[in-house]
């Protein structure tokens, strides 16, 4: 029953220092994996760019890392930038940035169902009155715990999901509402240490239904790090990162060993939070 | 100022279709060459091969000719040459590496010619330098470590072939961090007689993007965004390329190498 399908929309968060091509590819990966399940229906991909508070070394502007997202993803029909995360002045949590989309979706949705004078089978959605269909018409839903409620899921790869067992980077209690109520998309390499790591953890286990593992077999390693890499020794880095994008980075030539010794010797921002609340950091496991 | 010697990149293959990963050797290669400080890459060169290879799910040239110019629209240096997918019938890819040595050549000569005729004055400096040293230009073969594996393979090339390649032109090979091409130099004697003129580059940023998985989730109706260009997946989308039906050509052929192989020893077999 198509109607059925819970709305999804996937957001990224990252330092996207640069964009890379397969930072857009795992975009395409997640949505035809939801896709081919026949229960979600992907309406909106988000890239949300970390805001420069995060003080990780290498990280150039938010302006900038906001304009090349935004180049990139000129042409796509579906994934937009959104810089709201960036613009904080300080550093956010993932948990928080999901919490914030998920709300501007709900009350986006609220505000579509509201204008509507015809009877809806779910929130936000209008459907003609087919006359020869013998269907009952569904009530208007107000619970955020029907199914049909727009989800808002992390978009992430490996490292991300393996970063969760890293001491003082997550709040283990951001751990668990993420994959509770929202849910987690994670685009891994065939052969990956993925499933055993959720396997290892109670909680991620407990909620492994919540976490969809999509397996990449077109192996694509294109991290940022190799792209500033090879830009601070000269090389290309065309066909790994969109051309608009490239050309970007070289009239701005925002690459250098001196960008790259930016916030060197700084603590990570989600550690300098942490860590002065060590008692109360819990194992993953 | 020791000038350096120019080279012209040539890569053969299906191109079935053109990736992003095809266009990315080319980048791989020059920036290799060009670190040696002995060379100049001056022109990169895609030959998609004759539809006569009778490879399986081989579309035909007309279509990956159009798509690998798609491809390289935006580059500068790069290009496609439709002659091997013009001849009659399937060309060893040493006859490919002669005809575009020759044609470099002609060019080369007509430009020697014409800057002779021009009186002294009207030369600019850097053509008047030029002049003074020409330096004809070499043409190498631009491949992946698989093709280099192949050699290996019964029956599919010719000896005196290889020898030609590496010694009158050479390879210029990349392989994925991981895997050591050197060892299939090593295991040949040909090979290491001439690895100085084996170039190996190393692509550590991984992205073995197969023509072969792009046809597949083509057909799956699987996005291929971010790894071939967009204007070919339009392109193919419009011409509905890749198709169940597409795969199957050549299903069960033998490569036009082999079956010509097979037809030289045994001539007389009835």
């Amino acid at each position: 029953d198509p109607d059925m399908k819970t709305e999804v929309v996937l957001l990224a968060c990252g330092s996207f220092n640069p964009i890379t091509n397969m930072h857009l590819r795992l975009f395409e990966l997640a949505k035809d994996y939801l896709h081919e399940t026949g229960k979600y229906k992907v309406i909106k991909g988000i890239i949300s760019p970390v805001g420069d508070a995060y003080q990780k070394k290498g990280l150039i502007s938010a302006h900038h890392r906001v304009t090349m997202a935004k180049l990139a993803t000129k042409n796509s029909d579906w994934v937009e930038v959104d810089d709201w995360e960036s613009c904080q002045s300080e550093w956010l949590e993932t948990l928080k940035v999901l919490r914030y989309h998920h709300q501007k979706l709900l009350s986006a949705d609220v505000t579509n169902s509201l204008q509507d004078a015809v009877p809806v089978t779910k929130l936000g959605r209008k459907r003609k009155q087919e006359p020869n269909r013998h269907e009952p018409v569904k009530k208007k839903s107000q619970s955020p715990a029907v199914k049909s409620v727009p989800q808002v899921k992390l978009l992430c790869g490996s490292d991300v999901l393996e970063s969760f067992g890293i001491p003082n980077l997550w709040k283990l209690e951001d751990i668990t509402e993420i994959v509770e109520k929202h849910g987690l998309v994670c685009i891994s390499r065939a052969g990956s240490n993925v499933p055993k790591f959720i396997y290892e953890s109670d909680i991620l286990w407990r909620h492994k239904n919540n976490i969809h593992l999509v397996e990449e077999w077109i192996t694509n390693d294109i991290s940022s790090t190799k792209i500033r890499r090879a830009l601070r020794r000269g090389q290309s880095i065309r066909y790994l990162v969109p051309d608009v994008v490239g050309a970007y980075i070289e009239k701005h030539q925002l690459y250098s060993p001196e960008s790259e010794d930016r916030n060197a010797g700084v603590v990570l921002a989600p550690f300098q939070k942490y860590a002065s609340d060590s008692k109360d950091s819990q194992a993953l496991n | 100022m020791k000038s350096r010697i120019p080279v012209i990149l040539l890569a053969c293959g299906s191109f079935n279709p053109t990736t992003n990963m095809h266009m990315r050797l080319f980048e791989l290669a020059r920036d290799h060459l060009h670190q040696t400080g002995r060379y100049q890459v001056i022109e990169g060169i895609m030959s998609p091969v004759n539809d006569n290879y009778g490879k399986k799910g081989l579309v035909s040239a007309r279509h990956r000719v159009a798509m690998a110019k798609l491809a390289l629209e935006t580059s500068d240096w790069i290009r496609v040459d439709p002659w091997e997918s013009e001849q009659e019938t399937w060309t060893e890819t040493v006859k490919v590496l002669r005809h575009h040595y020759n044609e470099s050549v002609r060019v080369f000569q007509s430009k020697k010619e014409f800057m002779r005729n021009k009186h002294p004055t009207e030369r600019s400096a850097g053509e008047s330098l030029s002049c003074q040293q020409p330096v004809l230009p070499e043409l190498k073969l631009l491949c992946g470590a698989d093709f280099l594996q192949t050699f290996k393979t019964p029956n599919l090339w010719k000896e005196e072939d290889i020898k030609e390649i590496v010694e009158k032109f050479g390879l210029v090979c990349i392989s994925r961090a991981g895997s050591d091409p050197s060892q299939y130099i090593q295991e040949s004697d040909l090979l290491t007689k001439f690895q100085h003129n084996i170039f190996l580059v190393k692509e550590w940023i991984q992205n073995e993007i197969s023509a072969t998985q792009i046809r597949s989730a083509l057909c799956r109706g699987l996005s291929v965004k971010y790894l071939i260009p967009d204007s070919v997946i339009a392109y193919i989308a419009q011409h509905n390329i890749y198709t169940e039906e597409s795969e199957r050509k050549n299903e069960g052929d033998l490569l036009q190498p082999l079956k010509l192989h097979n037809t030289i020893i045994n001539p007389l077999s009835d």
